[in-house]
């Protein structure tokens, strides 16, 4: 308990000086400091499903007298508003020994941008000296980045979607070095940009290597490729996490499901759907798995208007696994709504921190596997007479709290609002809520029931 | 509460039958409750059937939007262009109960769904019911008699069949306020309290409110009244028990907007008032011959009868001119179908469509009600012995529900009630002979009581038997009290039973023998219930379920297509479909329909029938004019589904050809037979219903085999011009199409200059797609 203790103050510590430079930093609104520059860039752009994952490794120098404590990342404005998570590490070690060591990364705003470019900055841990060098591994995700064209296919065709980006990295530095790699779901490419030397073998599109990039240059490319997954978003989705100090704690999910793939036209066959399954209907999805906890229980699958019979359920001591179907296979545009509810037990995620308060750790996010959501609600709803909620999220989250009165609540429980746009699975990582508690509470309902029955006689 | 009044050696006892009645009561509702249950536990909390998802809807609505919107709803949603008016055209009973109910829980902070309160409405209420069959059995025979029927009742299949949880349908609250505007009015009778008619007035609102059954109370308590009149019955406590009735109830009944003037003006309302006259005549004419001497009263008789008759004659005939003028003599559709059972089926299809408006068969009394069918019969002779009004009630109802259910399946539920207080008599009677025979011929005690206890094997009818024992004093109470007012009740009170005690003992082993004969007959019974609340009457229907070597297998295709309209079409889209699906498309797929199951329109029905009846281009353009853009059709040829839209097509050609001609049904018989395999006529293998159904069913096994019809069907390969399909389901169950949009007009000019020109262009290379 002790060592958690220190570990956490740790953190607070460390975030709240994270905080305190950022502050700093974003106040005295400097422009970008061109005393960097990149000697090697490699990108290596994901397209296999329909969130792009873009893995960015930068070698980046200072040539410049001053110290730099940050990097800038540039993003087109496009892109930067489709961005879902940016994350950044040092390499620390060589080959052998390598670790990463994660970075601060914060939007931050600079009026004077050529073109509306948009930033993100990374604090490195020590600020780089003249000529020293570093070597940084940054990870974004896009979302809603591939385009169906056609925008509408009938039921026979397979799916062929757009990305749009750049050849060249874009930068605030110049790059001496780079290369970006692209991986696409198969081997059919309609077509793509070609700025040369370009090169493609199988399902990799390689653009580069490019020599002596000036700051912010920019080539665009249009790839056309084939791309059949599940187009799966969420597009609205509240979960609602009930604690019960009785021992358990209740998830329900509220889920709007859409496929945002090239919509459906004209008929749907079912004759067809059932005996071609290879030609017919590449591009729509009938079953979703959703990861849920382990030592899952009591687990409904249901919509407004009843039970959806057609749901599997496996359960072992690392996870549980459920395979839902919606009731009808998604099809580009359709659109479907459903609840999943189940109970864990309470000791599984509710502990107690050493200065008495109680904390829920559990898992943000969407448990539904390869999907983006594009609204997420999550409201924690504390006991009754639960006082001082706070939340601990690792990356930034609107929240607010409200009162509900569920069985038999007399003065309501208190609701810890979290939302949070634009979330993929990377974003399945813990967060806390504290709160304290008096257990006293537990027995006042069951208290008033029984004074209510013995009213009777 | 007797034992406190009248201070008896056998106090404490008497006290020990009032708590174990009390609890044998909480039971038999916690019983009828749970044996309602089976549904929910087999399937799901789920809404069944077809009517009950409007109620549900309405409910919705209602809690949503409060009761004045309710009261105003124009619905919009159905009967596309029309409309329909829910508040003025919707007994609220249900609704307003459910509704309710859910405020007081949600008010208490217990938020449960107006889904699940919906649910659970009715298995509720069936323990309400069975607890005012108590009442108004032990208003009639006695507290052995009413636990006895109560029991009976909470677990009558025929009830059961129209309460299962999840059954939210009039039906469900309409028998509890049925059975207790009963007990009520034999409450009023019997103790001539007016604090009682009052009650009676407001349950008889109640169940206004609830069901259009009302007229059934309204019919037959006027009939009891003239049944005690005829019969020289006629006290003042009858005067109380029914003339506030007929002014309060008439004027409570008129308050709801589905009844309103009806109330005054049909003539299945004529009845209550022309026996409030008589009543009024009768209490009259008492009175006079209370004050005069019988020379003159003999006179003034014949001056009043003769000049009475006149006046009578007079207006009966202005009545009966005006009651003829219009054309179904004042009379509702339904109530001439009762009254004359070949009415429907001459003149109203659409009644004589719905299998629930079918006369019933043996097999289904059997089913319905069970060994209580022949234990009737004894009822009613227990009834005789003595009768008193409040026998000659129950003797009434059971002769009138008797018939009224040999016309209408449906009306089983009525009959169900009193088969179950005519049987409860029967057994409790039957059992109160027995147990006193054992009694009088063995005085030791100490053989008696383990005879007793070894065979009495279930609770039930040890209770029986005890409570038979306290209810002999407690019916003295009453009729005692009675004593002091009512001078000519005295004759059966007290000392004849005691005589008939002594008649009527039987033989020991003959006793002996025949409780447990009871006994088996009672376990047969209750056997009998389980099984068919747990296998015959807890389907929800929408669900369906068939158990093979592989398990079992659920066929969920209706609410994957309401489902599917739900989310993928545009919010005013109209759906077409049989009648029979229209509640549902409005409540679970939240879509506009042209016509549903409150078949207030026929015409609109008959447009939707010929459509379906139609080749596909008159097809299209009746539903285009109706704005339709997606068209329903029920198939269960693929996995056997028996009730579909093939099997219901002739009803549908009935229906539209009874108000267009040109729709003939002869046009889709061969040799009066109904066929849709090669055989079939011309006209039946190209109209809509057999096109939307079967198109591209050959494609499924190459044969296109009906596995409900039973045979390969007629025409197997065909394209459709005007439809396409959007969806079918996974069992083909529920199959979508949507009306294409209409051609340009030069259409044949293009067709032609594309044909060229794709003749020129043939060798061309292939255009661009994306243009």
């Amino acid at each position: 308990m002790g060592a958690m203790a220190n570990f956490r103050k740790s953190i607070i510590f460390s975030v709240f000086f994270f905080f305190s430079m950022l502050l700093v930093k974003t106040s005295s609104s400097s422009p970008p400091s061109s005393n960097l520059q990149i000697l090697t860039a490699e990108r290596r752009i994901d397209l296999t499903s329909h969130i792009v994952r873009v893995y960015l490794t930068l070698k980046v120098e200072n040539t410049g007298e001053a110290p730099a404590a940050e990097v800038l990342l540039a993003f087109p404005p496009a892109q930067f508003d489709h961005l879902a998570l940016v994350k950044a590490a040092a390499t620390v070690g060589k080959k052998k020994k390598k670790s990463y060591l994660p970075l601060e990364v914060n939007p931050s705003d600079h009026p004077d941008a050529p073109n509306g470019t948009k930033y993100y900055s990374i604090s490195l841990l020590k600020p780089l000296a003249k000529d020293e060098s570093i070597t940084l591994e940054i990870h974004y995700i896009l979302t809603h980045s591939l385009e169906p064209f056609p925008a509408e296919i009938s039921q026979s065709e397979s799916q062929l979607v757009y990305y749009h980006d750049s050849a060249v990295i874009l930068s605030p530095y110049q790059i001496k070095q780079q290369a970006s790699m692209v991986k696409t779901p198969t081997s059919k490419v309609e077509s793509f940009t070609r700025v040369e030397p370009t090169d493609r073998s199988g399902t990799e599109l390689r653009y580069g290597p490019y020599e002596d990039r000036h700051p912010y240059s920019y080539s665009p490319v249009i790839i056309h490729l084939e791309n059949n997954n599940a187009f799966a978003v969420v597009e609205e989705l509240e979960r609602e996490i009930e604690i019960s100090h009785w021992g358990s704690v209740q998830v329900t999910e509220h889920y709007n499901l859409a496929h945002a793939g090239a919509r459906h036209r004209g008929i749907f066959s079912r004759v067809e759907y059932q005996s071609r399954p290879s030609i017919s209907g590449v591009s729509s999805f009938k079953h979703l798995l959703a990861e849920l906890p382990p030592r899952v229980h009591s687990v409904y699958y249901r919509d407004d208007i009843g039970n959806i019979s057609s749901s599997r359920l496996r359960t072992n001591s690392k996870k549980s696994e459920l395979l839902i179907e919606p009731r009808y296979p998604l099809f580009g545009g359709w659109k479907a709504t459903f609840v999943i509810g189940y109970g864990v037990p309470l000791q599984d995620f509710l502990f107690e921190s050493d200065d008495g308060s109680r904390y829920l750790n559990y898992t943000f996010g969407c448990p539904l596997s390869e999907t983006v959501v594009d609204k997420l609600t999550i409201k924690v709803v504390l006991p009754e007479g639960s006082k001082n909620p706070s939340v601990k999220a690792p990356f930034t989250v609107e929240h607010s709290l409200e009162t509900k009165y569920s069985y038999l609540d007399v003065i309501g429980r208190t609701v810890v609002v979290l939302e949070k746009k634009n979330v993929v699975p990377e974003h399945n990582v813990p967060f806390q809520v504290f709160y304290n508690f008096n257990p006293m509470f537990m027995l006042a309902e069951p208290l008033m029931l029984v004074s209510a029955f013995s009213l009777f006689f | 509460m007797a034992a406190l009044e009248t201070p008896q050696p056998s106090t404490l006892r008497h006290a020990f039958g009032n708590v174990l009645s009390i609890f044998v009561l909480l039971l038999i509702g916690v019983f009828a409750f749970s044996i309602r249950l089976f549904s929910v536990i087999k399937y799901e909390s789920v809404i069944h059937e077809f009517d009950p998802y409007f109620n549900y809807r309405v409910t919705q609505f209602l809690t949503k939007n409060g009761i004045y919107d309710f009261w105003n709803w124009f619905d919009d949603r159905t009967w596309y262009p029309l409309g329909r008016v829910i508040g003025g055209t919707v007994y609220p009973g249900l609704t307003l109960t459910a509704g309710t109910l859910w405020r007081i829980l949600n008010t208490l902070n217990i938020p449960l769904s107006v889904e699940t309160v919906c649910v659970f409405t009715a298995p509720i209420f069936s323990a309400f019911a069975s607890w005012a069959t108590y009442l108004l059995t032990k208003e009639v025979k006695g507290v052995g008699a009413g636990l006895t029927a109560a029991a009976l009742l909470a677990m009558v299949p025929s009830y059961i069949s129209r309460s299962v949880a999840g059954s939210y349908d009039n039906e469900a609250v309409a028998i509890f306020a049925l059975i207790f505007t009963f007990y009520l009015y034999i409450k009023a009778l019997n103790t001539g309290s007016l604090f009682y008619a009052t009650l009676n007035a407001i349950a008889y609102f109640y169940m206004v409110c609830s069901w259009g059954g009302y007229t059934f109370i309204i019919n037959l308590i006027p009939m009891h009244v003239l049944l005690c009149i005829v019969t020289g019955r006629y006290s003042s406590r009858l005067y109380i028990a029914y003339a506030p009735l007929v002014v309060l109830g008439t004027l409570l009944a008129s308050l709801v907007p589905v009844v309103g003037f009806n109330a005054v003006m049909t003539s299945e309302h004529f009845a209550s008032f022309l026996v409030f006259i008589i009543i009024h005549v009768v209490a009259l004419v008492y009175y006079i011959k209370g004050m005069i001497s019988p020379q003159m009263f003999k006179v003034a008789v014949t001056l009043v009868v003769s000049v009475g008759l006149i006046v009578c004659g007079a207006v009966l005939a202005v009545l009966i001119a005006l009651v003829a003028s219009s054309p179904t003599k004042g009379w509702s559709g339904r109530s001439l179908s009762l009254l004359d059972p070949t009415y429907a089926s001459k003149y109203i299809p659409i009644i004589a469509s719905v299998s629930e408006h079918q006369p019933p068969t043996w097999p289904s009394y059997f089913m319905d009600i069970n060994v209580l069918a022949f234990l009737v019969p004894a009822g009613i002779i227990a009834c005789f012995l003595p009768l008193s009004d409040a026998s000659s009630f129950a003797v009434l109802y059971i002769a009138t529900s008797v018939y009224f259910s040999g016309v209408m399946v449906r009306l089983m539920l009525v009959l169900a009630p009193a088969a179950c207080i005519m049987s409860g008599i029967a057994l409790s009677e039957a059992f109160g002979v027995f147990t006193r025979s054992i009694k009088f011929q063995l005085p030791g005690v100490s053989q008696n009581s383990p005879v007793n206890a070894g065979d009495a094997g279930n609770v039930m009818q040890n209770d029986v038997v005890k409570t038979e024992k306290s209810e002999d004093s407690l019916k003295e109470r009453p009729s005692r009290k009675n004593k002091k007012k009512e001078k000519d009740k005295v004759e059966r009170a007290s000392v004849v039973p005691q005589i008939e005690k002594r008649l009527l003992v039987l033989p020991l082993e003959a006793s002996i023998i025949a409780i447990f004969l009871l006994v088996l007959l009672g376990a047969f019974y209750v056997v009998h219930c389980v099984w068919a609340a747990a296998e015959a009457y807890s389907a929800p229907s929408i669900v369906l379920t068939s158990r093979s070597h592989d398990g079992l297998h659920v066929f969920d295709d209706f609410r994957e297509a309401y489902g599917w309209l739900r989310h993928n079409t545009e919010v005013d889209d109209k759906v077409a479909s049989w009648w029979d699906y229209g509640y549902q498309t409005t409540a679970m797929a939240n879509r506009t329909v042209i016509v549903d199951n409150n078949t207030w329109n026929n015409t609109h029905i008959a447009t939707v029938g010929t459509a379906m009846s139609s080749p596909e281009k008159a097809a299209w353009e009746i539903f285009n004019s109706l704005d339709v853009k997606y068209v329903l059709v029920v198939f269960g040829g693929l996995v056997g589904y028996p009730s579909d839209d093939i099997n219901k097509f002739l009803w549908m050609v009935r229906i539209g050809g009874g108000v267009f001609p040109h729709i003939k049904e002869p046009d889709y018989l061969r040799d009066g037979q109904y066929r849709i395999d090669s055989q079939a006529t011309p006209t039946m293998l190209n109209c809509l219903m057999y096109k939307l159904s079967y198109y591209r069913f050959v494609e499924t096994d190459g044969k296109g085999f009906d596995r409900v019809r039973n045979t390969e069907i007629g025409k197997k390969y065909f394209k459709l011009t005007h439809f396409e399909e959007v969806f079918t389901t996974h069992h083909w169950m529920v199959r979508i199409y949507k009306l294409k949009p209409p051609k340009n007009r030069i259409r044949g000019k293009t067709k032609k200059a594309k044909s060229k020109a794709s003749s020129k262009r043939s060798g061309t290379p292939k255009k661009n797609p994306w243009h």
